[in-house]
């Protein structure tokens, strides 16, 4: 139920520039996903946000208004972390309740936020229980309880799936895209460096890069229309296949990109002929990896499993209209 | 040995060629405990029952091995008196032995109490990141790594009533008007040996606490800041339960360590009676009195006190030496 304005943010440790200059809006009720490899600032950026690291310049303000200087808790946030950050030493219900205890509220209002909000996550049966006593999904899911019981204005979550198996991380993606609905009117910022989580739960993306932002867009548009090689290789899975020379030549193109489900294999005009470098079948779908004559192998999303025998000859060519065409400085020349 | 015992727990349900097995690790461990075991029992049992056996015998430095059995007359004993007068004597009925027990106690107490308390407050500054911190952490150890006999004689002069600088600096500061006798006053000595003792020991307890600290993740921290929980309180209620397993292990080690002091007592205030300890009156009567049973009594109620000590904290604090708490 708030609306964040970032002006020109940045964050210094030392000499050392994190965040170069971000300006960003966050909607109310937005489910915002900061995306961007290792090191890009995304992490650094929702801290500041949470008020856990000193902004060095710019402004945040939380509806209008300037928060750089309030503390925490002061916020209207809750934050849910990576590796849970739930206190040994307390049972479940007092993990959660902890905040509002010290806040003094009454007890019969601390038990029943706690219990809707054990219910709603299905962690009910485990409140009198230690932390170590539970699963990784079950303690992250108490996380989650504790920033429901705090009735935030604004959620964050620090990378909340990457200690969880992949079975889990996805059954825990449906609870928290699920938690977004239920919760109607919070604002969530989330951070990841999992492109597809940031696909399945974003309203928007924002693309972050070296502490600056790449792009901000919905999933759609990021898709389809990135705004630089980077976004269009980061975004999508797999990696778009970038091509140069004789590939992006008759495209009037420094380097054309092409997805793999955009790739079709059979002979036609304009085909580029090779041969396969290796076929990985998962059952509903295939990659075939092609050599092209070109830097790196090509891949070829291809329905259904058929098998293609390495060093066996193929012929594909890029779906006409498919084809994002780039600059030399990386920026788009629109699609062909 | 909780490794092996639930192998062998689960034997029942096992094909036999798997109880082999079990008892192969079971050989193997005993193997590796075997060094240790026969090294113990050379070491501390062996003496420990030689001089419970002392204990009750009349012997003395001259007469170790002609000593007769006594049974427990050096501990109690009671003669009657032709005019009917029954006369008590013995360990158990000796005012200097429990002056003695109290000054220990008191001393143990008190002094792991300091220790604590500065050792935490210590462990908390060391734990707090600040330029040149390495240095600061290797200095504070330096008290620890003085051995006690050089620091008692430092303390020493330091309490010299004449030219000691303790009495030169309270006097200059005006917070007393006659220098004080620190070590021999029968007021001060008790506080004497205190003082020496929390600054020597202080580090020691404080980097076992500092490591405790470290183990505590710092997302911790950061989870409380969002809760809204003052930082006074996040220490009661966070760290201080999260450091207590280590903090409990810390106070048991330094508390039987007390409770055996010997060396800081012998060479600062040899004489005292408000500083004798259990270890100084017992090696007083072993060697200087020539009351060697009497003494290796003493030995043995001083051993028996600290046991009983060791365990009662262990059951009431329900310590746990495997430590870890997530």
């Amino acid at each position: 139920m708030a609306e964040l304005q970032l002006r020109d943010i940045r964050k210094s440790f030392g000499t050392v520039d994190v965040i170069k200059g971000v300006d960003l809006t966050i909607n109310s009720g937005e489910f915002m996903v900061f995306v961007g490899p290792s090191g890009c600032g995304k992490s650094t950026l929702l801290r500041l946000i949470a008020g856990l690291e000193t902004i060095t310049g710019g402004t945040l303000a939380f509806d209008g208004q300037i928060v750089n200087n309030l503390a925490p808790s002061k916020r209207g946030i809750a934050m849910v972390f990576q590796s849970y950050a739930l206190y040994p030493h307390m049972t479940v219900y007092d993990n959660m309740a902890f905040g509002m205890q010290l806040a003094h509220a009454g007890k019969e209002q601390i038990r029943e936020r706690v219990e809707k909000a054990a219910e709603l996550l299905q962690i009910s049966p485990y409140l009198k229980r230690l932390p170590k006593q539970l699963s990784g999904g079950q303690r992250q899911r108490v996380a989650i309880g504790r920033a429901i019981v705090r009735d935030p204005k604004v959620f964050l979550f620090d990378e909340p799936l990457s200690n969880l198996d992949a079975a889990l991380r996805v059954a825990t993606r449906l609870e928290i895209a699920k938690l977004h609905h239920s919760m109607n009117g919070a604002t969530m910022i989330y951070v990841t460096h999992d492109q597809v989580e940031a696909m399945t739960l974003a309203d928007r993306i924002c693309v972050l890069r070296d502490g600056i932002i790449e792009q901000v867009g919905t999933p759609v548009e990021l898709y389809e229309q990135p705004q630089s090689i980077f976004v269009a290789g980061f975004i999508g899975s797999p990696k778009m296949n970038f091509l140069t020379g004789r590939f992006a030549e008759p495209y009037g193109a420094k380097t054309i990109g092409v997805r793999s489900e955009h790739i079709q294999i059979g002979p036609g005009e304009g085909a580029w002929t090779g041969k396969v470098i290796h076929s990985e079948n998962l059952g509903s779908d295939s990659y075939v990896y092609a050599d092209m004559g070109a830097d790196e192998p090509v891949v070829v999303r291809e329905d259904g499993t058929k098998k293609h025998q390495p060093g066996e000859p193929i012929s594909i060519r890029p779906i006409p209209g498919q084809v994002h065409r780039f600059d030399a400085e990386g920026r788009p020349l629109g699609r062909q | 040995m909780s490794d092996i015992a639930i192998p062998a727990k689960a034997n029942a349900t096992r094909r036999p060629d798997e109880s082999d097995l079990v008892k192969q690790r079971v050989r193997a461990a005993m193997w590796f405990l075997l060094p240790m075991l026969a090294a113990l029992a050379v070491v501390a049992a062996w003496p420990l029952l030689r001089t419970i056996w002392f204990s009750m015998t009349d012997a003395s430095l001259t007469h170790l091995a002609d000593a007769r059995f006594v049974w427990f007359n050096n501990y109690l004993h009671w003669t009657v008196l032709k005019s009917g007068k029954v006369i008590w004597s013995g360990v158990l009925v000796d005012p200097a032995w429990w002056n003695a027990v109290w000054n220990t106690l008191r001393f143990a107490v008190l002094s792991v109490a300091f220790e604590t308390v500065f050792g935490v407050i210590v462990a908390l500054v060391l734990n707090a990141e600040f330029p040149g911190r390495g240095i600061v952490r290797a200095a504070v150890l330096i008290p620890w790594a003085i051995p006690t006999i050089v620091s008692a004689r430092m303390w020493g002069w330091m309490f010299n009533d004449q030219f000691g600088i303790i009495n030169d600096m309270l006097m200059h500061l005006g917070l007393i008007s006659t220098k004080i006798a620190w070590t021999a006053s029968a007021d001060t000595a008790f506080y004497a040996i205190l003082i020496v003792d929390i600054w020597k020991t202080t580090p020691f307890m404080a980097l076992l606490i500092l490591a405790a600290l470290q183990m505590i993740p710092r997302d911790i921290y950061e989870a409380a800041a969002i809760d809204g929980v003052h930082p006074v309180k996040t220490f009661f209620r966070v760290t201080l339960p999260l450091i207590r397993p280590a903090l409990m292990v810390a106070v048991i080690f330094r508390l039987l360590d007390a409770m055996r002091i010997f060396d800081l007592v012998y060479v600062l205030t040899p004489n005292s009676a408000q500083t004798k300890t259990m270890s100084v009156i017992s090696r007083e009567n072993l060697i200087d009195f020539d009351k060697f049973a009497y003494g290796s009594a003493e030995s043995t109620l001083l051993f028996l006190i600290i046991a009983v000590m060791t365990i009662l904290y262990i059951w009431i604090g329900q310590v746990r030496f495997e430590g870890g708490t997530r």
